[in-house]
């Protein structure tokens, strides 16, 4: 492979964008439907509808979440390094709910008891909940900056704490995560169940939708009147060595609009996921239609975090100099591109049979099928 | 400024539990899946259904076992973040490529196939689901190779250099990184292991139905199964753990001269200690008993190379770190001026032993002061603790040693289809289950207490590489760890027994 370090660079930012996406858009509707589990469902057989809606295939969507990870430790380790330490109770959290969410699936249906299931269901729409609201107030706190600097050894010290993580803007971003996760699952909820529950879902999608693509718009005022940006104000190289020392960056009101004019084709994922939850909630009486769109919705929700704060991944609130930008803080050419050779022969396998997966479990599940199912469905 | 060791200790403490949690469930499903494509490869060639049932009953016990793996296993990822940040950033350039792999080649293959093995059963053809299977116990298997790769290169770091100007360790080259020699026996060793512990599993299970005079058919055959596939794995994994001996007597010496206690260096050939007590106060073991010559024979295959004693290490390491010490120097300078010729030609000489200097990071942070008394002190941490080590490497090789025994008799028995009246060996293969539990955890703590004080080895010390978070956050996390995770294993130890107890009958499988 012999491509220059720059195109490595943005490639591999594109690809964690499209990691990242393709989480929120598989394991995303696991979140939702999670949540959705002790509110649209009345009776247990109900519940089992929905859990086993999710039951095959949320163990490979969850991949998707532990891939990021593993790539954001291979291609951004300095980024690695840096959140997970420095959001250390947040990722203990989120950790945590995804354990018991794990086992709250497979050990479910193990006794038939109804304080036992009951007991597993509560565990479950913890596990959908905690890590949808994390995500969002994650991504909040990344889009004002956090408290850190590194010393000559580029050892990293964060310097805030875990209550800070919690503040106005990235509550409400952990409320339109929330919302968007909601969105999607109830979509994906109508398109694998029939009668009651499948109109209960559209309603719901409706509604979620609505809130998600209302929230998103205010979220964007926010960030342009409310939350400093940052803005790199000296010139860089972009092939250079991957140390986060050497530049310049001055933070600024409306610092996340400053690009906009310069590239207006950052407006494109939010302007196409404002455009697709629209879609969605329009289409909602067409179920795979609606769920196109509120994909739609995620991957452009998703995808403006990454090409709103471009080319900045974690900027420092405290030494905004230091901040972490995909030029300088991304692993080394040679392993850049052995990841990416990795990544392109990998990921179409990976894709086409979770697509025969998805195939051979097409169909909808019904309270006949689940009851049939015995010990072989959650 | 480098954490105190009160958060290093922590810190450690709480990677070597959950490892070791982790790998409770990690060798079963290793094992286990494997002998489920093997049972179900049988039945769709015989296309009797007594195996179907064995695949779906051993398949719900490998369920149970499976998602705490894999709850688990997410823990471990996290962890390198959380709580080793400055070793994430110091070598994630190389490490972090492994575990990426691990994601995009293993986990969406088994996480994916699961789903399907478990259902699947009614709409796939018998072929199609037994692929399904396999590739199931495909993935698991590659999910170790990666892994193990990962923890290879701590071992033995080839394929990369420092960069000064990252301040990190890069990859040279990943070719080198995937077919280090240390990480190739490692795999092999660790999933024979991972064999051995499924085979004794359902060997001990099997044996239970018998004892108890029920599900004979459907035990007699897991038992053949079992003996078979484990004789293979039990032979395999002694054979591989010796290439692991011989590998590490290359480059970590003293894990050598450890786990056999040898203090003071012997005429060649060394002796082998099959039994002993090490007794850390008059550097000799007490009790033992030695087979001459077969430790030089084992480590270096020569009956001239001298095994090097712990003292004579130690001289070789205050060397290495006076070494060291000139390398760190260099780096200041080409910090400070890139072009600085001396510090260039310096730190292509002395820069290899820079791990060797940052030893001195715990006594003094600018490490060029270093007194004599620091560097001797920085000498001697480079000594593992011997008592831990030659004990868990004995009991592990003694445990791997019996599994050959147990499923020799056991496989002679079945082939002349006595195994199931056999009782006195049911009793035995029974008792047997904790076994390669035990031997597994043994042989985690050889390979990774025995690479202390390195993280990774030569390279980057242990107490460098914790992250700089506060006692609370790490105190929390390690309460909320043993919290969860005790009472995940109670329940799934209960689970487990509940359907063993219920059997193959008393399981409703579609």
């Amino acid at each position: 492979m012999s491509l220059d370090y720059e195109t490595l660079r943005l490639i591999w930012w594109v690809l964690l964008g499209l990691l990242l996406i393709g989480f929120a858009v598989t394991g995303g509707f696991d979140l939702g439907v999670a949540m959705w589990s002790p509110f649209l469902t009345r009776t247990n057989t109900e519940k089992r509808v929905l859990i086993n809606c999710i039951g095959p295939t949320w163990e490979g969507n969850q991949v998707w979440f532990i891939t990021s990870g593993g790539a954001i430790f291979a291609a951004w380790p300095t980024l690695y390094a840096l959140s997970f330490s420095g959001f250390y109770g947040a990722m203990l959290l989120v950790l945590l709910a995804l354990i018991v969410r794990a086992v709250g699936f497979k050990y479910r249906s193990t006794i038939d008891n109804v304080r036992w299931r009951g007991a597993w269901d509560m565990v479950i729409f913890v596990g959908g909940f905690v890590p949808a609201l994390v995500f969002g107030v994650a991504i909040g706190n990344v889009f004002q900056g956090v408290p850190f600097y590194f010393d000559d050894q580029l050892r990293v010290f964060y310097t805030g704490t875990f209550l800070e993580l919690f503040n106005p803007f990235s509550l409400f971003c952990g409320l339109l995560s929330l919302s968007m996760f909601a969105m999607h699952g109830a979509f994906f909820i109508q398109v694998k169940t029939v009668g009651h529950l499948k109109k209960r879902a559209r309603i719901a999608g409706r509604i979620a939708g609505v809130l998600t693509v209302s929230l998103f718009l205010v979220g964007g005022a926010w960030v342009y009147w409310g939350v400093d940006g940052y803005v790199l104000s000296s010139p860089m190289p972009h092939d250079g060595p991957s140390n986060p020392l050497y530049k310049v960056v001055i933070r600024e009101a409306h610092g996340w609009y400053v690009a906009v004019s310069e590239a207006p084709i950052r407006l494109l994922p939010p302007l196409f996921g404002v455009f697709s939850g629209i879609m969605a909630v329009i289409f909602a009486r067409f179920a795979r239609t609606s769920f196109l769109w509120s994909a739609g919705c995620v991957a452009g929700i998703v995808a403006t975090v990454g090409s709103g704060m471009f080319p900045f991944l974690l900027p420092s609130s405290t030494t905004p100099n230091q901040s972490l930008t995909i030029w300088d803080s991304s692993s080394s050419q040679h392993t850049l591109s052995v990841m990416l050779v990795v990544t392109v022969i990998l990921l179409p396998i990976v894709i086409a049979y979770t697509s025969w997966v998805y195939y051979v479990l097409r169909g909808k599940v019904t309270e006949r099928s689940v009851e049939d199912s015995g010990h072989s469905a959650y | 400024m480098i954490p105190g060791t009160d958060i290093v200790d922590l810190s450690r403490l709480q990677f070597a539990l959950t490892a070791l949690y982790h790998f409770l469930f990690v060798p079963l499903t290793l094992g286990l899946s494997v002998i489920l494509a093997i049972m179900e490869i049988i039945y769709v060639m015989t296309n009797r259904y007594i195996w179907r049932q064995m695949v779906q009953y051993w398949g719900v016990l490998f369920g149970i076992n499976f998602v705490l793996g894999v709850a688990t296993g997410l823990t471990m990822e996290f962890q390198f973040g959380t709580n080793w940040s400055y070793y994430s950033q110091y070598v994630g350039d190389v490490f972090g490529v492994p575990l990426a792999i691990e994601g995009l080649m293993s986990f969406f293959l088994e996480a994916t196939f699961v789903g399907l093995f478990f259902f699947g059963w009614n709409k796939l053809s018998k072929i199609k689901h037994a692929i399904c299977t396999c590739l199931l116990a495909l993935g698991t298997n590659l999910s170790a190779l990666w892994i193990l790769i990962a923890n290879g290169w701590m071992q033995n770091p080839v394929g990369a250099h420092f960069d000064f100007r990252t301040m990190r360790m890069e990859t040279t080259s990943f070719f080198e990184v995937m077919f280090n020699p240390v990480a190739q026996a490692k795999f092999v060793h660790t999933i024979s292991a991972g064999y051995v512990t499924g085979s004794i599993f359902v060997l001990a299970v099997s044996a239970y139905f018998l004892l108890r005079g029920r599900n004979y058919a459907f035990a007699k055959r897991s038992m053949t199964v079992a003996a078979s596939f484990g004789l293979a794995s039990a032979l395999s994994v002694v054979v591989l753990g010796d290439e692991s001996g011989y590998l590490a007597n290359n480059n970590q010496k003293f894990k050598i001269a450890a786990i056999e206690g040898i203090w003071h260096t012997e005429k060649a050939p060394a002796g082998l200690a099959v039994f002993g007590i090490p007794n850390e106060k008059t550097q000799r073991i007490d009790y033992e008993i030695r087979i001459p010559y077969l430790l030089g024979l084992i480590a270096t295959r020569s009956l001239d190379t001298e095994l090097p004693g712990m003292d004579e290490l130690v001289d070789q390491g205050k060397g290495f770190i006076r070494q060291g010490i000139k390398g760190y120097e260099a780096l200041i300078h080409l910090q400070k001026n890139a072009d600085d010729k001396h510090a260039q030609t310096d730190f292509m000489e002395y820069g290899p032993y820079l791990g060797y200097g940052l030893l001195l990071k715990k006594y003094t942070e600018q490490v060029t002061d270093a007194t004599e008394e620091q560097i001797n002190a920085a000498a001697n941490d480079l000594k593992p603790s011997i008592l831990p080590l030659f004990i868990s490497f004995h009991l592990m090789v003694a445990c791997g040693i019996f599994f050959m025994l147990l499923f020799g008799v056991g496989f002679y028995l079945s082939l002349h289809n006595k195994i199931q009246s056999t009782r006195w060996y049911l009793r035995i293969a029974f008792v047997a289950l904790p076994l390669p539990w035990l031997a597994s955890e043994l042989g985690w703590v050889v390979a990774e207490y025995g690479r202390q004080p390195w993280a990774v080895q030569g390279i980057l010390p242990t107490v460098m590489g914790v992250s700089s978070v506060n006692f609370s956050q790490v105190m929390t996390s390690l309460l909320s760890f043993i919290i969860f995770y005790t009472v995940l294993a109670v329940v799934e130890i209960y689970l487990m027994v509940k359907y063993i107890r219920l059997g193959p009958d008393g399981t409703s499988i579609a």
